[in-house]
């Protein structure tokens, strides 16, 4: 299916095409969710809760209503049914019920005439709250069991605890020359799209909803209004709108999206609502702020031996993906470096704050931001280079980890090798003058989840292809383009295949009527799965043709190469017939053509509980240098240059990841120096910032030049060998940051963002001869379950989780 | 409404004589997006932080999202929809387009008119004036890295010049 050892020469996969909506977009003629309007259409204003945590005793809707041109009103009581993006966390109403939980919690919506309006009678509703004790951090979390913000979860407010075991832990540890015990903290951030997130529903006169709507991932918001407004699926339609970014920020079902459904059903008009930034800021579903506390045995020459990982998330308000984002705090840590033992504690907190989520790398940022730190701090110890330290204990390609992870091609060593050598490492590691320094991390990325997000058998990805007789193709994918091209990558692999040019496609793309389900733009799974697809359904195609042609030309079907809009023999290339007389000799042959691809990842080997999550087709890898100036008066960090290698497989389209890794890196330095979503330092957990003028994100003036290297390396799964860029770059560009802080200043970050007040305490503590570091003290003390245990596989394991032992006292 | 009257401004539009009615406290953002149905002009805002909205008023760039429309009255203003005409797209259009400097797009009308304005005053701008230029514009997909490419290669190919996209832009560093 993927074509690796089909080395002929490509015409469009890794060339340089522009994307197929380019034009579109330096036009303003790309259609985003809130420029499509509709005739009678209505504007709907969503009321929410200033209140962090409390109960709704009343709501007056009456003063609301009699405003004229106010179409409709609605409150929790309209819209009863909890829906969420897990099956497991089924624990939002799109208008709370009967409690909210956090400041913007959504409590009524209205439908008027216009905006205005809306807002004016929004502004007319009588809310009577009954204030609740807040939830505000996960220590509280922790020692907090009432009032519960949910009543359900682990226990009190604890909404996630996992515990699991790979191998022989303390046996491991004896093994060690060193062991180090760290604690870090990754501040949350949020994605930031310049888009605010918009949707228009439309109840039609059939009694059928269309929904347009900002989303990256439209089969998930289908069910979900199936399920909340009680329509048969057939009769909803949800339409996603090229997304003016993402970044994980649109992929959960969202309250506004029903809201306006709603209203359009009881209206029986179009409605429409675009939340204004600060709403965005409520929607949130951003980065988890996790606190974490790694200890690492390790030999001289640096092999770790052993690796106890607690993660602790403040999960805000709500499930979203925390159950996943919990887990994927533990999952990857071993795909990079060989850990031949692994434990995994992970705990997530709710709190009375918006909802966190999957921000770009989901929940691994985090952990590896600590993980790579730590390494720095062990080659120190150990005296040894952390380059060459890392190089000599990198996974081996064709692997499967302690914890199950099936790994593919591995090109990490590569990326290393090309960053150390590009940023002149050997001679500016501890050489450079005080205040500047060099740093260096790696990291590693999923190609898409393994596991659907709710169980079923069917693929995660389908294709469909139509032929038309005057040679055009039709491609239709229920993938949706969040910038990142995935409209263009179906174009590109379909002619490919074909011997067509990419512009000749007709992409259709994230419409749930018209196309086949992909899951959604999220977990970096669109170029590989959607790529696979359109792989299959496009060599069907070919095989048609192939068939009708050969007959044709009396040639044996092996014979005909598909080139420059031709099939024709590959022996004498003279002899052969135009793409769309091929078509027509197909259609002639077998009546309308169309064909259909679809993609289903590989089985994992790891069938323990909690083994849904880390399981990918392929992993990405990436190894990044950061050099930086740091000014020891104002405490401010400058990051002049970011090498960056990173291993894509194969570039489908080089142009395109080099934009991705380059916006991955942007938004890194963002996290690493200044992005923050932070609240008042009181009960009233306030958010600090909701605005993009003070919520700091990188200009112009601080984003930093970058070289990048791409490594390629094609892997057996990815489609002509290509693996993701959507989201690794991000990950090493933090730790790389601060490992570079450390080696211009000599002082430990070991928290993000790095800010002047934290650089500046820290070389404080250091002239005063304390510890020259500025971070968390310690993690909350927290009653662990047993773990759930599983040998692994160089222990002999099955990968399933072993009998547990009866213990007496 | 609420019964209020109409403004009324007769202005140039993209280079044509353009009238418009709308609520007189609306912004030029909304009379172009709302009541002109201009929609290639994007706010992000609506509070003057990040630079989506701009367009250009007499040629000087503008966060239309600041403007009252009732300030374009007998003015010219220009938007992403007047920056092609039939000849074709406007240098800097092809080049965002030729660079993948749109990702995904939306912050792209607010660049391409701020760069315009840039290079009609500066037909050879430093990789530091570019940055200076355009840093009242927030992009978060692509790290400003190709948008200064497609800047560069626009004002080469302006000035006449034959320019490519450096190997290195493309492909990465060997
Ligand atoms: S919309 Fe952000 S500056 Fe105008
Ligand atoms: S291209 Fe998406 S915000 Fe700039």
């Amino acid at each position: 299916m993927s074509q690796n050892s089909d080395h002929k020469n490509f015409k469009v996969v890794g060339k340089p095409f522009r994307k197929v909506d380019a034009r579109a977009k330096c036009t303003g003629q790309t259609l985003f969710a809130d420029d499509i309007t509709l005739p009678r259409m209505l504007y709907c204003k969503i009321l929410r809760s200033p209140e962090p945590h409390a109960l709704i005793k009343s709501i007056d809707v009456s003063k609301a209503l009699a405003v004229p041109g106010v179409y409709a009103v609605i409150t929790g009581k309209d819209l009863p049914i909890p829906y969420g993006i897990l099956p497991v966390s089924q624990d939002e109403h799109a208008l709370c019920v009967d409690k909210v939980r956090f400041i913007g919690d959504p409590v009524a919506a209205v439908a008027a005439i216009d905006e205005d309006t809306a807002f004016d009678a929004m502004n007319l509703i009588e809310v009577e709250y009954e204030r609740l004790q807040t939830i505000t951090s996960i220590e509280e979390a922790i020692m907090v069991d009432e009032p519960r913000v949910h009543d359900y979860g682990d226990a009190g407010n604890v909404h996630k605890k996992v515990h699991l075991e790979f191998g022989d832990l303390e046996e491991g540890f004896a093994a060690a020359d060193h062991v180090r015990e760290d604690v870090f903290f990754y501040e949350g951030n949020t994605h930031l799209p310049m888009e605010q997130h918009a949707a228009l529903a439309h109840f039609d006169a059939d009694d059928k909803l269309t929904l347009w709507s900002s989303t990256q991932t439209p089969h998930y918001v289908h069910r979900a209004l199936a399920k909340t407004l009680e329509l048969p699926a057939a009769h909803v339609r949800v339409i996603a709108t090229p997304n003016g970014g993402g970044f994980g920020g649109k992929s959960d079902p969202f309250n506004h999206e029903i809201v306006v459904a709603k209203l359009s059903m009881i209206t029986r008009r179009p409605v429409k609502v675009t939340l204004t930034r600060e709403e965005v800021f409520y929607c949130h579903r951003g980065r988890h702020p996790v606190l974490m506390k790694i200890k690492t045995g390790v030999q001289r020459d640096g092999a770790i031996t052993a690796m106890d990982f607690e993660t602790f998330l403040d999960g805000g308000a709500y499930g979203s993906y925390g159950v996943a984002s919990t887990f994927y705090t533990g999952a990857l840590q071993t795909v990079t470096y060989e850990v031949p033992r692994y434990r995994f504690k992970g705990l997530r907190a709710f709190t009375n704050k918006p909802p966190c989520g999957p921000k770009r790398g989901h929940g691994t940022p985090q952990p590896r931001f600590g993980l790579e730190i730590q390494l720095d701090k062990i080659a120190e110890d150990l005296k040894l280079d952390p380059a060459e330290m890392r190089l000599k204990h990198l996974v081996k390609p064709e692997s499967v980890t302690a914890n199950y992870l099936r790994i593919g091609s591995m090109g990490l060593g590569k990326c290393i090798e090309k960053v150390v050598e590009g940023s002149g490492w050997k001679r500016k590691f501890r050489k450079l003058p005080a205040g500047k320094g060099v740093g260096l991390a790696c990291s590693s990325y999923i190609c898409g989840a393994g596991l659907p997000i709710y169980w079923n058998n069917m693929p995660h990805s389908g294709v469909q292809l139509g032929l038309d007789r005057q040679g055009g193709v039709r491609v239709q994918c229920g993938s949706i383009d969040i910038g990142q091209g995935s409209d263009s990558v179906l174009a590109y692999v379909v002619a490919e295949v074909l011997g067509i040019d990419p512009f000749d496609i007709r992409v259709l793309t994230a419409d749930t009527d018209l196309t086949p389900v992909d899951l959604g733009s999220y977990s970096s799974r669109v170029t590989l799965m959607t790529g696979n697809a359109a792989i299959q359904a496009a060599e069907r195609a070919r095989e048609l043709l192939s068939k009708a042609v050969a007959e044709k030309l009396s040639l044996p079907e092996e014979n005909l190469a598909f080139a420059e809009r031709r099939v024709f023999d590959v022996e004498n290339p003279e002899v052969g017939v135009s793409f769309a007389e091929a078509v027509v000799l197909a259609e002639s042959r077998f009546g309308t053509i169309g064909t259909v691809g679809s993609y289903t990842p590989p089985r994992s080997p790891g069938r323990f509980k909690g083994a849904g999550v880390g399981p990918s087709p392929a992993y990405s890898y990436s190894a990044c240098v950061a050099e930086v100036d740091v000014d020891p008066v104002t405490g401010f960090v400058m990051v002049e240059r970011v090498w960056i290698g990173h291993d894509i497989g194969r570039s489908i389209n080089p142009m395109l990841v080099m934009g991705q890794v380059e916006g991955g890196v942007y938004m890194g330095l963002g996290e690493a120096l200044m992005e923050e979503m932070i609240y008042r330092a009181n009960r009233n957990v306030v958010h600090k910032f909701p605005s993009l003028l003070e919520y700091k994100s990188p200009t112009t003036l601080e984003m930093c030049d970058v070289k990048t290297y791409l490594v390629e390396d094609a892997d057996p799964n990815g489609p002509f060998g290509a693996k993701e860029v959507g989201q690794g770059p991000l990950l090493p560009v933090m730790p790389a940051i601060a490992n570079a802080v450390y080696d211009a200043v000599g002082v430990r970050i070991d928290e993000v963002p790095i800010t002047p007040e934290k650089v500046l305490a820290a070389l404080r503590a250091k002239a005063q001869g304390k510890d020259a570091r500025y971070g968390p003290k310690g993690v909350p003390a927290v009653d662990w379950q047993e773990p759930l245990k599983v040998l692994t596989p160089a222990e002999g394991g099955d990968g399933r989780e072993m009998p547990r032992v009866a213990v007496h006292s | 409404m609420n019964g209020k009257q109409k403004a009324h401004i007769e202005f140039t539009l993209n280079g044509e004589r353009a009238e418009v009615a709308f609520a007189p406290h609306k912004t030029l953002l909304e009379v172009l997006r709302e009541d002109l149905s201009l929609t290639g002009t994007k706010h992000g805002c609506e509070l003057g932080e990040c630079g989506t909205c701009a367009v250009l008023l007499d040629g000087r760039s503008v966060l239309s999202c600041l403007v009252l429309g009732l300030d374009a009255e007998g003015r010219s203003v220009q938007t992403v929809e007047g920056l092609a005409d039939a000849a074709g797209l406007h240098p800097l259009q092809e080049t965002f387009a030729d660079t993948g400097a749109a990702q995904c797009g939306y912050c792209t009308p607010g660049f391409l008119l701020v760069a315009k304005e840039l290079l009609a005053h500066n037909d050879n701008p430093s990789r530091e004036e570019i940055k200076e230029a355009l840093s009242g514009n927030l992009c978060r997909c692509t790290g400003y890295i190709k948008i200064y490419e497609a800047v560069e290669l626009a004002a080469a190919r302006m000035r006449g010049e034959e320019m490519e996209l450096p190997r290195e832009a493309v492909y990465g560093l060997e």
